[in-house]
């Protein structure tokens, strides 16, 4: 599952933020405020498509660069979410 | 103000007359009036204009008693009655009583050094015939457009590029550089243009062309220093008030028209309105324009500012479908890409004055960049303060504080916040530190450009050419004015006095006059402490404080507001995805794209797919629109025809 996850959001940002420019240098670890990818309004979008792509719920405390910041933190958080969703 | 153009032949030939009427024709816009060309040894001169000041003997070409010395002349001198009174008792006889003649008289005077004794917004050139010599000048604030071109053998100089491409057998070809350099400034940086070959006379700056060759140089510039010790705050603030009311009296009553107003709603035009309602009799009409959106709309607080005023007040309503059918006409006179839709409202604005009957209005520009009025300015000295203070407890307040009409930035965490305006050690350590947020914004949506653009903008580096000619005391001034020195440089006379003001204002033949941009209160804020400019967090304190009673209580509460308009979804409607107009699509269409070369198609599709869902609502989302759309019609109407292209 990880994998087709990893690859869903990294298309998502890439399509999204980069239009379809760069892609293959976007490291899995590197800091999307950082690459200059994401802002403000870019961090409310990933929220709305998690929301509506992986049905989860994404609480305020929750919208931190810790969960957010580079493909494998999204990767992470949607899988603990996900998890979460199933243990309840 | 008018339009000019002239030609100097530096070889054997003599001027093209039919060439300069061409030049002259594609101006008329700026003065619907009259028009006179004059033509004589080397030099042709032309004029068209728009009667404001001398009504029944202001013609130009201009010329002294002995016919030796030639103007044309664009623009107000508001001072001209005091120099006409000082060369009148120093013996100059004065056939006219325009403010034309005055220059004339005042360079026989004191030569080129004349234009440091001008106050006001002006462009002008002057043939010396005895002489052979060309002198070419511009305001200092770069309220007045003027450009210059060497063409084979002979200078050509006109109020906009557009007359100098008219120019038959003139190159009409496209700088990218221009291009990368608004995407990251706003503003080309002059004295390049958008076109190859054709020059920007920068603010503050004179040409002088004798024995074939010529030379451009400042004869002013912005310089920060406080006053001095001891100066009192109640002191500066008098000074401030005292200035603004001789600058608005002067812009006034300095005109044999009438003269209107634009109240925008906020501090700066109100200040202005109130001031004239207040020391002269006169009535005053005063227009808006008002914005569909409810997000940018500042209508409320325009008639909120109309009561207090009680002035007869006219507004206009931009609805999106009016910003894309007038984009073409914005692109068109602004000669220039734009990275926001914001002059097209001012574009329908000026038609609604001069529709109105009225050829002149007081504006408020300047006001934000004197006297630090603009976020930037805030979010400069709050990332700062977060970066040499980690531990303060104030952060996340101070970062909500700073951007109260982005709902996107509202709803953040203090964490994202902190991430949002962290400021690296380099970052402090760059002389360009308050801008580099915005800079590095525009800067990523170079991912737009072509392979053949990017490999022709492998060494160009815009960043690198404004921190280059940064001036040598910037190192010495204040965090604040240094941040100033930079808005006022660049996005106020590259964009704002152009983009958005001359070149709107004067497509309908309507002068604007910028009270903040008065030479001595130019001269007054940069000696201001930044403390009555920026305190605190509170914008503009020293306006508020010296306006008193001059300023509804409404507006010390209300929030600064930028002026903005929507860029995506003016473009493009989000309900059913279609473009507003058929340019649309086509301009950003896969075949336009490739024939203009600039834009990778694959990119811009993608782009486009987002704004058709709605989507493209992001600041970079819209500038990027906006830049990849504006150059398109740039590309379109001035290089692969020359001509309007209508919506």
């Amino acid at each position: 599952m990880t994998a087709g996850v990893k690859q869903a959001i990294r298309a998502y940002l890439v399509d999204t933020f980069l239009f379809g420019e760069g892609g293959d240098d976007l490291a899995d670890d590197a800091s999307l405020l950082e690459a200059g990818i994401i802002d403000s309004t870019g961090v409310l979008e990933v929220v709305a498509m998690l929301e509506g792509q992986y049905g989860i719920g994404v609480d305020d405390e929750e919208l931190v660069p810790e969960n957010f910041d580079s493909v494998e933190r999204l990767v992470a958080f949607v899988q603990k979410k996900q998890s979460a969703k199933r243990g309840a | 103000m008018c339009g000019i153009a002239g030609i100097v032949e530096l070889g054997a030939g003599r001027p093209d007359r039919a060439a300069l009427a061409s030049m002259v024709d594609v101006l008329k816009h700026r003065g619907p009036d009259e028009r006179g060309t004059h033509a004589a040894g080397r030099c042709a001169l032309g004029h068209v204009r728009l009667s404001i000041v001398d009504l029944a003997t202001g013609q130009q070409p201009m010329c002294n008693e002995d016919r030796t010395l030639w103007i044309v002349f664009n623009g107000e001198i508001y001072n001209h009655v005091e120099l006409r009174q000082e060369l009148e008792a120093k013996g100059h006889r004065f056939r006219t009583r325009s403010d034309t003649e005055v220059i004339i008289h005042l360079y026989e005077e004191e030569g080129p050094a004349c234009v440091r004794r001008m106050n006001g917004q002006w462009a002008f050139g002057l043939w010396d015939e005895r002489r052979e010599r060309l002198f070419l000048a511009r305001d200092q604030a770069g309220i007045t457009p003027l450009f210059y071109a060497p063409f084979e053998s002979r200078l050509l100089f006109g109020s906009e590029a557009k007359s100098l491409l008219a120019y038959p057998g003139f190159p009409r070809r496209f700088d990218p550089r221009a291009l990368d350099d608004v995407m990251t400034t706003w503003s080309t940086l002059p004295p390049r243009t958008a076109f190859e070959g054709i020059f920007e006379l920068p603010p503050a700056h004179t040409l002088t062309l004798r024995d074939g060759r010529f030379v451009v140089k400042p004869y002013w510039q912005l310089e920060y220093r406080a006053a001095t010790p001891g100066a009192s705050e109640e002191a500066l603030c008098d000074e401030v008030l005292d200035g603004l009311v001789d600058a608005a009296r002067l812009r006034f009553q300095r005109a044999d028209v009438p003269v209107g107003a634009y109240l925008s709603g906020g501090l700066d035009s109100t200040l202005i309105v109130s001031i004239v309602r207040r020391f002269t009799d006169a009535p005053l009409r005063t227009f808006s324009v008002r914005l569909e959106d409810q997000e940018f709309d500042e209508g409320a607080f325009q008639q909120e500012a109309r009561a207090y005023l009680d002035v007869e007040h006219q507004e206009v309503l931009c609805r999106k479908q009016d910003i894309a059918l007038s984009f073409p006409d914005v692109i068109w006179h602004a000669e220039k890409p734009v990275v926001r839709t914001a002059p097209a409202p001012m574009f329908l604005l000026s038609q609604r004055v001069r529709d109105a009957g009225f050829k002149v209005v007081l504006t408020g520009e300047g006001a934000d960049e004197m006297f630090g009025g603009y976020d930037i300015f805030k979010e400069a000295k709050v990332r700062r303060l977060i970066a040499e203070h980690p531990d303060s407890r104030m952060r996340p307040l101070l970062l909500r504080a700073l951007y109260p009409y982005l709902p996107g930035l509202q709803r953040q965490s203090p964490a994202y916040l902190e991430a949002f305006f962290l400021a690296r050690p380099e970052d402090l350590r760059s002389p360009l530190f308050s801008h580099l947020p915005r800079f590095n914004l525009g800067a990523r949506n170079r991912l737009f450009f072509s392979e053949a653009v990017k490999s022709a903008l492998a060494e160009h580096d815009t960043l690198a050419e404004v921190a280059g000619a940064l001036p040598a005391g910037f190192g010495g001034w204040d965090h604040l004015s240094q941040a100033q020195f930079l808005e006022a440089t660049y996005l106020l006379p590259g964009y704002l006095l152009s983009s958005q003001g001359d070149r709107m204002i004067m497509a309908h033949g309507v002068e604007g006059r910028y009270p903040y941009l008065d030479q001595r209160i130019v001269e007054l804020a940069c000696k201001l402490p930044a403390r009555l400019k920026l305190r605190v967090l509170n914008e503009k304190f020293v306006l508020k404080r010296a306006g008193g009673e001059l300023i509804p209580d409404f507006l010390r509460r209300r929030p600064k507001q930028p002026f903005r308009a929507p860029e995506a979804a003016s473009f493009f409607e989000p309900t059913t995805g279609q473009a507003r107009a058929p340019y649309i699509e086509e301009l950003l269409g896969e075949s336009k794209l490739v024939e203009a070369g600039i834009f990778n198609p694959k990119p811009v599709r993608m782009l486009v797919e987002k704004a058709r869902r709605g989507n493209a609502g992001s600041i970079r989302d819209g500038m990027a629109l906006a830049s990849i759309l504006s150059t398109q019609l740039l590309v379109e109407q001035f290089v692969h025809r020359f001509g309007r292209l209508t919506a």
